[in-house]
């Protein structure tokens, strides 16, 4: 009997493991579904992708304490102006020096995310800022364990953004068309593509979905100036866990660190929880450095 | 049709075009010859808007697209097949196709595109058969043939051809040179073939122009171009009949 009751009690930690894992990683996922847009259409691997979460979240708070409008709006608001920046940042960084080449490209996405997280330092100082959640905080019992509200939310609101990407690029033309700038740049030009709007399109949905991870999260997680670097890093690992390019991998990848995470600060320490992550990434790396989902490239001369 | 007056074009430093001046008639197919680095491939693709011209200016059917964009210009109704053919290798053929009528797709047109889709598919069956392959796992001739479908989705009035015959074995190059002639035949195409295999370029266009280091040096008929020793010497080397006759005398 008391060994019935223990299992049922690991069991029991195992869905709350699982639900708190598939949450976090949700977040990772769709940080990593903004790399994959932009590398999509441009190769070019974004690293102020964190940067569009901590925008989305922190400019919610601000919004919403400073402004007094309501919940809906400032998120709606904060994640209007994070889009926006993400158009000024193709604008005003990449464009200006879009001849040169992608690997100096990155160190400037690198250089615009540390300027973002200065600015967002000087405007809002180092304190922890909360928002609160879309629907209250009463726990919810599933299968025995307890769920926050929010985690229903931001699952969801990643299943919805993660279809309507899937469509998008492998469905419209101009999916088609924002990947065939990165396959082939001058065949998309002589097609009569328009690669300078599409590589400012592709950074504008990758900040929407960035913005949106941002909003999602902080209810549950809390924000500060520098949430960025760690959920860029995270979302990154996500993309290259599930093969860079690929949306679903991009998502899986997100999902299945989020729960090798929470299971190992559950299970081992907490302490490690940020250390799997890179672990689990290094190992992957190692023995298919394509991705689990990535596809290996087909080419024939 | 298209008429290039006196440009001069600039790749990176290198002066790789002076002052060059060519024209092409409606209907006409043009081959424009001559060795590695003479500037062929610069020319096409000031043409079609890849590179600006430094001086000089570029007219089609009455309108000048010096300075336009790409975009711009296949919306003209000007379609540049690139050397090496850079097809999206790993979007399916199906969807290089319709990529190719990006310029023109709306919803309402997607009927025409369909049936212009079946068309290219009825010139190169076997486009069809790997419709859903990714274009990078077809062979070389057969991506050739993708890409002058691309182009010919744009619906072109005039194309332009960079080395289609590149890497790909004699024979297919014969059959990928039938279909450029029967376009021309057919469609009333104009085209512009550039080509570093200038006897059978030559062999099917009606005039040709011979571009050396930038400077377009000859031009004429495409017999007289096959006849002139100083391009014979040049560009054709001894033709494989004129050693059969050699060595049955």
């Amino acid at each position: 009997m008391l060994v019935l009751g223990e299992t049922v009690m690991v069991l029991l930690d195992y869905i709350q493991f699982l639900i708190s894992g598939l949450t976090v990683g949700s977040t990772y996922g769709l940080t990593a579904l903004g790399f994959t847009i932009i590398f999509n259409t441009t190769g070019i691997i974004n690293f102020a992708q964190g940067e569009f979460l901590m925008l989305g979240g922190m400019l919610s708070v601000f919004l919403l304490k400073f402004l007094n409008l309501g919940l809906l709006p400032a998120v709606l608001l904060a994640i209007i102006i994070t889009t926006c920046v993400g158009a000024l940042i193709e604008r005003f960084t990449i464009r200006p020096v879009q001849k040169s080449s992608t690997i100096n490209l990155i160190i400037i996405t690198i250089g615009i995310s540390i300027f973002i997280r200065g600015v967002a330092m000087l405007l809002w100082g180092k304190d922890t800022y909360a928002l609160p959640s879309f629907s209250g905080d009463t726990p919810l019992s599933f299968f025995g364990a307890s769920m926050h509200p929010q985690s229903i939310w931001i699952l969801s609101i990643t299943l919805v953004l993660l279809c309507l990407l899937k469509f998008f690029f492998a469905r419209t033309i101009y999916g088609k068309a924002m990947l065939a700038c990165s396959f082939e740049k001058k065949a998309a030009y002589l097609v009569g593509i328009n690669v300078q709007r599409m590589v400012l399109f592709s950074f504008m949905i990758s900040a929407l979905v960035g913005a949106i991870g941002g909003v999602i999260l902080t209810p549950l997680t809390m924000t500060s100036f520098d949430v960025g670097i760690l959920l860029g890093l995270k979302g990154f690992a996500a993309c290259i866990l599930g093969g860079l390019g690929n949306p679903f991998g991009a998502a899986a990848g997100g999902l299945i660190l989020g729960v090798l995470e929470s299971f190992g600060a559950g299970i081992v320490s907490s302490a490690y929880k940020d250390a799997i992550t890179f672990i689990v990434l290094l190992l992957l790396l190692f023995v298919k450095p394509s991705g689990l989902f990535g596809q290996a490239e087909v080419e024939r001369v | 049709m298209l008429t290039i007056k006196n440009i001069d074009v600039f790749y990176g430093k290198i002066h790789a075009v002076r002052r060059a001046s060519l024209h092409v008639r409606r209907g006409e197919i043009v081959a424009l010859i001559g060795g590695n680095g003479a500037g062929k491939t610069t020319l096409l693709s000031t043409v079609s808007g890849l590179l600006r011209p430094a001086a000089g200016n570029i007219v089609f059917d009455g309108q000048e697209i010096t300075r336009l964009g790409a975009d711009r210009i296949v919306r003209a109704g000007i379609s540049h097949v690139p050397e090496g053919r850079l097809v999206f290798k790993p979007l399916s053929v199906e969807d290089n196709l319709l990529l190719g009528s990006y310029h023109r797709f709306s919803f309402k047109l997607k009927q025409e595109i369909t049936e212009d889709m079946e068309a290219i598919y009825s010139m190169f069956p076997v486009l069809k058969e790997r419709r859903k392959q990714p274009a990078g796992t077809l062979s070389g001739g057969e991506q050739q043939m993708l890409a002058i479908g691309r182009a010919l989705m744009a619906r072109p009035k005039v194309l332009l051809l960079d080395e289609p015959g590149m890497g790909l074995a004699p024979n297919i190059t014969q059959e990928i040179f039938k279909h450029i002639v029967s376009l021309r035949d057919k469609f009333g195409l104009t085209v512009l073939l550039v080509e570093q295999n200038a006897r059978s370029a030559l062999k099917i266009a009606d005039r040709g122009y011979v571009l050396e280091t930038g400077r377009i040096v000859l031009q004429g008929p495409a017999e007289e171009l096959l006849q002139n020793k100083d391009v014979q010497r040049a560009y054709l080397g001894r033709d494989i009949t004129d050693q059969v006759e050699i060595s049955n005398e």
